[in-house]
């Protein structure tokens, strides 16, 4: 069997002695787009954290392709975030840099490629997410949309392995948000790209999402994990269902 | 992506472009396009093709290709502009379907006219000079519209109508006022002292070293204390009122109070400016004392004064004019520190830098303020003779 791409153990987030969610256990395989489900405030965000090395677990390990990734020294684990792409919840570029430098800043650090290949390589990405020609613009000077794309092309600058999205579709309109669904799909098509989305979108829970995990605020653990579209067919737990039908279906007649 | 197979390893990274027919090309991609790879410029490649026009056909082959990451797809993009500009039809399909679909949806939403900017144009100096004139005049009027809203808000304090909440004005005291003591303690003990060492070595040459009383009391009273506090709040207080403010802003926090119906200027604005000029009076005499008390540690200790005596003689030369007149210039300055503070967070852009510009423009409007506003004291009360 194939190893897989992210494997999370008998993990607890907690800060300080509060803790948001304990016991959660799951893999990610290589080419999933994984979906990080539950209601607010149960904790999806502090995943992610805990995921691209933002913040510490109180307990238990994450590993990327059997390397445990928070035991590792602070060197290695800087090369490994060096795989990883993230689009933050409302982008954040750099606002003092246009969006050519926003993502040309990583190749220029990173890579030994010249001035011309990273222009070059730079405007491909801006055209990838509809952004051809905007090159020259601050990020204030475009709408919130258009600044989320462009955090998606930094994001995808280095080539990376594994993307994150923090609620990709946020913020977007209806239309936006499938296009936005559209262009994950076809990167994890064409690239392989393992893809991580943090979200409560049902729609695009159901179209793009091939695994994921359900965490529960309440219990303060994970309540389920798998493809989304099984959880909704199989899944006996309420609450899954609730949520995963905005509270509609009726638990007891699937019962 | 990963094309690999034994009898296409030795094929080195390159582009060889063949004659398909006459008026036809193959550009054939070779080797490994991976992280590391040298690629031919692809400059070079379009120059070729200038040389072999006219063309109707180009496609595009990479059965030999191995590894390839973005530079790939950013590569043929180039091409593919280029050859349409010419109007060569370009055919793709000899691409991997990874890297059709990639291109597919790069060119999915063609750039718009007019949406890419020109670069800069070379603006002659006359078009600098008069852009800073207007831009001088743009913040003149700025400045003008804050002190028309900060004192219509004056105006509905005094009136008792103004709007905010006490607790706020309480903190701004707090934080203008006794947080600041122990800086204003160092810096005006330490001013004190240099000021005694300064005139020291000279008066103790003519055996009048208690003039050095005079020279500590008179200078800090009238001139030192005032400006030195002034100085530490303008960096301390101004720049945070410009921080808060401007980062509120770009919060919406202002907007949302505007649409509550709260006047951001009596809630955020007054509460501050009230607590300043308040706050820096005092500040100001404690300095005084502060500075005086520094000269006496250095007059008493090096140069054969007793303290007595350095007290009787700073009290006989400083009276309440020497007084009122650095409080008086402590109230000016205050007023001029809050409103550089917080005019320059309230025309904050929304933009992190631009929460740093505010916090730069307010320390430095305030200490040009300051001490453009005590020269013009310092010349009146000398044609006045006080």
């Amino acid at each position: 069997m194939q190893t897989p791409h992210i494997t999370v153990t008998d993990l607890t987030m907690a800060y300080g002695d509060f803790v948001i969610q304990h016991g959660l256990n799951f893999t990610i395989d290589r080419g999933d787009v994984f979906i990080i489900m539950g209601g607010s405030g149960c904790g999806k965000s502090t995943l992610l954290k805990h995921l691209i090395g933002l913040q510490r677990p109180a307990k238990g390990d994450v590993f990327y392709n059997r390397r445990n990734f928070w035991q590792a020294t602070a060197e290695e684990r800087t090369k490994l975030m060096r795989r990883f792409g993230v689009l933050y919840q409302s982008g954040a570029l750099f606002s003092s840099l246009t969006l050519a430098e926003n993502i040309a800043l990583p190749m220029g650090e990173f890579t030994d490629l010249s001035r011309s290949e990273i222009a070059d390589i730079m405007s491909y990405k801006l055209a990838l997410v509809g952004l051809a020609g905007f090159e020259d613009y601050y990020p204030a000077e475009i709408s919130g949309g258009m600044q989320k794309r462009a955090g998606l092309a930094r994001a995808m600058a280095l080539d990376p392995e594994i993307l994150f999205f923090d609620e990709p579709s946020a913020g977007l309109d209806p239309v936006s948000a499938r296009l936005l669904d559209d262009l994950i799909i076809k990167l994890k098509e064409t690239l392989g790209t393992t893809i991580v989305v943090v979200t409560h979108e049902l729609a695009s829970i159901f179209s793009i999402g091939t695994n994921s995990v359900f965490l529960d605020s309440e219990t303060k653990t994970m309540l389920a994990t798998g493809n989304p579209k099984k959880l909704l067919a199989e899944s006996k737990d309420s609450k899954i269902i609730q949520f995963l039908t905005r509270g509609e279906g009726n638990v007891n007649n699937e019962a | 992506m990963n094309v690999t197979a034994a009898n296409r390893q030795s094929l080195p990274t390159d582009v060889y472009l063949e004659h398909i027919g006459a008026d036809a090309l193959s550009i054939r991609l070779t080797g490994n396009w991976a992280h590391g790879a040298t690629l031919k410029p692809v400059g070079e490649v379009l120059g070729e093709l200038d040389n072999l026009q006219p063309l109707r056909l180009v496609s595009v082959q990479t059965h030999d290709l191995q590894k390839w990451d973005s530079r790939l797809p950013a590569y043929l993009l180039k091409i593919i502009d280029y050859c349409q500009a010419k109007g060569t039809e370009v055919d793709l399909s000899g691409l991997p379907e990874g890297i059709q679909g990639l291109l597919n949806l790069a060119r999915a939403v063609p750039e718009r006219a007019g949406d890419r900017r020109t670069g800069a144009k070379k603006m002659s100096a006359l078009y600098k000079f008069g852009e800073t004139v207007l831009n001088g005049l743009q913040d003149a009027k700025g400045l003008i519209t804050f002190i028309g809203e900060a004192v219509l808000a004056f105006w509905a304090l005094l009136q008792g109508k103004a709007r905010f909440r006490s607790v706020d004005l309480f903190l701004c005291v707090q934080e203008a006022g006794a947080e600041a003591l122990p800086i204003v303690t160092l810096i005006s003990l330490l001013v004190g002292l240099i000021l005694a060492f300064v005139g020291a070595v000279q008066l103790a040459m003519f055996g009048a070293q208690i003039y050095i009383a005079d020279l500590v009391s008179l200078g800090t009273v009238r001139e030192m204390g005032a400006l030195m506090t002034a100085v530490i709040m303008a960096g301390r207080t101004g720049a945070a009122y410009a921080a808060q403010l401007g980062t509120m802003n770009v919060n919406s926090e202002i907007d949302a109070l505007k649409t509550m119906g709260i006047s951001p200027m009596q809630f955020l604005v007054m509460p501050r400016m009230l607590a300043l000029v308040l706050m820096l009076p005092l500040l100001c005499l404690y300095a005084d004392f502060m500075g005086i008390l520094g000269g006496a540690l250095v007059t008493t200790s090096a140069f054969d004064v007793s303290l007595n005596q350095y007290f009787y003689e700073a009290r006989r030369i400083v009276d309440l004019y020497d007084f009122s007149i650095g409080l008086f210039k402590s109230l000016v300055f205050a007023v001029l520190i809050a409103t550089a503070g917080c005019m320059r967070g309230m025309q904050c852009g929304r933009s992190a830098s631009a929460v740093g510009d505010a916090a730069t423009a307010a320390v430095v409007n305030s200490i040009v303020y300051i001490v453009v506003a005590d020269s013009i004291i310092t010349l009146i009360c000398n044609e006045l003779n006080i």
